[in-house]
């Protein structure tokens, strides 16, 4: 089988988020860059794992970034993975990068493309879908489970108030969320292996994007909390009731 | 040149989203001075005609038993067709799991711009620009839609629904539906609990009540308030409820009217996953636990004494009322 993994850098859970030039770009000085953790700890590990099962099988790493991608896609060749390839291109619109890793996907015969549900930067859970439309394949978005038998998977997915578990013969793509695989960590043997794993930098398509930022906005600022005595517990439920409104 | 929203279905039951997405759609064929539109998949029980009352004129319908089941490949390709029928422009969805699945296919397939995870009305005044939230509810952007063809997905929980009077044309689209590649095998749904995602109200807990054994008072709590029940990941982890409970940056998402958040600390991943929450409820016994900042109301003092009293209380509001 041969499975790719969309990987993207996305800025450390707890990066202070602000922004530069009017508001139009966001302030990488200082932030801390990770893998994407739906990409890493769900779409890759789960990848590692169907390798463990069955180890006929390939694992392709994709990202679509400048130079300043390396280190994180080299983390996540650590963890597992034979080889990556990186598309030199800053990153765009969903669709523009959907289309780059398209063009390389339909080329690489894979059984399985797996992407995590989200960046937990732009939160657009966009990736997924839009490939599998670019590569005709069917499509699992928020999967909770994965295993493959055969040219077969049987994949969870979260639905309104449940899970659904379906059967579809690969080809497929899969959006991963928790659930589908547990965290892991990089041992030494894998950072080692890692650094001479081969990194193909490839040059991107021509695609126009769909989209674009205009700026981004900050929330305001919370008003301070209004805090209720742990002997009137009774004022916390009448506040709820006749201020907030809420019940 | 129309709205189209995208209706959206759980049990032959029109979806709660599904009407704020209505409604959304509504509103924005307002401002263009343009006709919303609604696109019913699959069979479902609900009067359409009475889709009439949110303002909509027409409601297309693709009744083929095949869309009770979310393929998004048949889904995508049965809704750009209809997009093509009705010569829709812009397309509305709920940015649930439907839309999550669906939309961006619909997008790649018709070259169309998307927003996802929209929380305002496009402005309209240079271009159109759609507000989002990003970095998991810690800031915005404003997105440009540059195409002819637009689609918005509203986050769930961020509009209100809101109706009048008004009947709705109903007819069929004839559409052929292509077989589904997705072969459903099992479907568990947790009966008797309310969606986290489509909840007004959610109660939950985290470390701070120390053990499954303790989660009595919470569910109590949810139980006379009708809120559905979620958890910080350490407790997701830890296996003392179950994963799909985890709300935070890597778990579920939520915007309720009413979140109530005991023995929570407040972590910042933690934060990204309920700070479109309108009204923040903490009780921890820790006065400097982060969560205080992000919150509207607080009580600083032990779980165990203050939940059972909070019920209580509420409960004779309810009582009363």
């Amino acid at each position: 089988m041969k499975i790719l993994v969309c990987i993207s850098k996305a800025p450390d859970t707890t990066a202070k988020i602000s922004f530069k030039d009017s508001n139009t770009k966001f302030e990488e000085a200082g932030v801390q860059w990770i893998i994407n953790p739906y990409d890493e700890w769900y779409a890759l590990v789960k990848a590692i794992e169907l390798k463990e099962q069955d180890t006929n099988t390939t694992i392709h790493l994709i990202t679509v970034g400048e130079s300043d991608c390396e280190p994180i896609i080299r983390k996540a060749l650590a963890l597992g993975g034979d080889e990556a390839i990186r598309i030199n291109v800053d990153s765009n619109d969903s669709y523009y990068i959907a289309a780059q890793i398209s063009e390389v996907a339909k080329n690489g015969n894979y059984d399985l493309v797996l992407t995590g549900k989200e960046t937990i930067d732009y939160n657009s859970s966009s990736i997924g879908g839009m490939l599998a439309e670019l590569l005709d394949m069917p499509y699992i978005s928020l999967a909770t489970r994965v295993e493959v038998e055969g040219n077969t998977a049987k994949v969870s997915r979260e639905i309104d108030g449940g899970e659904e578990t379906a059967e579809v013969k690969l080809p497929l793509v899969v959006s991963c969320q928790k659930g589908v695989a547990e965290q892991r960590i990089p041992n030494m043997r894998g950072i080692m292996a890692a650094r001479t794993k081969p990194l193909k930098v490839s040059e991107p398509i021509t695609v126009t994007a769909l989209t674009s930022i205009v700026n981004f906005d900050l929330p305001p600022a919370k008003a301070n909390v209004k805090l209720v005595a742990a002997d009137n517990v009774a004022e916390l439920a009448r506040l709820l009731h006749e201020e907030a409104k809420v019940f | 040149m129309s709205v189209l929203i995208i209706i959206d279905q759980t049990e032959n039951q029109i979806k709660k989203s599904s009407y704020e997405a209505l409604t959304y759609g509504v509103s924005v064929a307002h401002q263009l001075g343009t006709n919303a539109d609604a696109l019913v998949l699959g069979t479902v029980k609900d009067n359409l005609s009475e889709l009439g009352k949110y303002g909509i004129k027409k409601v297309y319908t693709i009744s083929n038993t095949i869309l009770n089941i979310v393929d998004a490949q048949v889904y995508a390709a049965a809704i750009a067709t209809a997009t093509t029928e009705t010569g829709a422009n812009i397309l509305i969805f709920s940015h649930n799991q439907t839309g999550k699945a669906v939309a961006a296919r619909v997008s790649a397939r018709l070259q169309a711009g998307i927003v996802t995870g929209a929380c305002s009305l496009p402005d309209t005044t240079n271009g159109f620009v759609v507000k989002k939230t990003v970095f998991s509810g810690k800031a915005f952007a404003n997105v440009s839609i540059n195409t002819p063809i637009k689609i918005i997905a509203i986050n769930p929980n961020s509009f209100h629904t809101s109706f009048k009077e008004g009947i709705a044309d109903v007819s069929e689209l004839n559409i052929t539906v292509a077989s589904p590649k997705i072969k459903v095998i099992e479907v568990n749904k947790i009966s008797g609990e309310v969606p986290l995602t489509e909840a007004d109200i959610v109660v939950s807990g985290g470390r701070g009540l120390k053990g499954p054994e303790n989660w009595g008072i919470l569910l109590d709590l949810a139980k006379e308030l009708g809120a559905a029940t979620a958890c910080s990941r350490p407790v997701g982890d830890a296996h003392w409820r179950p994963h799909h409970e985890h709300v935070g940056q890597t778990g579920v998402q939520i915007a309720p009217n009413l979140y109530i958040a005991i023995g929570i600390s407040g972590a910042i991943q933690h934060l990204a996953g309920v700070n479109r929450s309108k009204v923040i409820v903490v009780i921890n016994k820790d006065p400097e636990a982060p969560f205080f900042k992000a919150a509207d109301y607080g009580i600083v003092g032990d779980a165990f004494e203050i939940v059972p009293q909070l019920t209580e209380a509420i409960r004779k509001i309810n009582t009363n009322a």
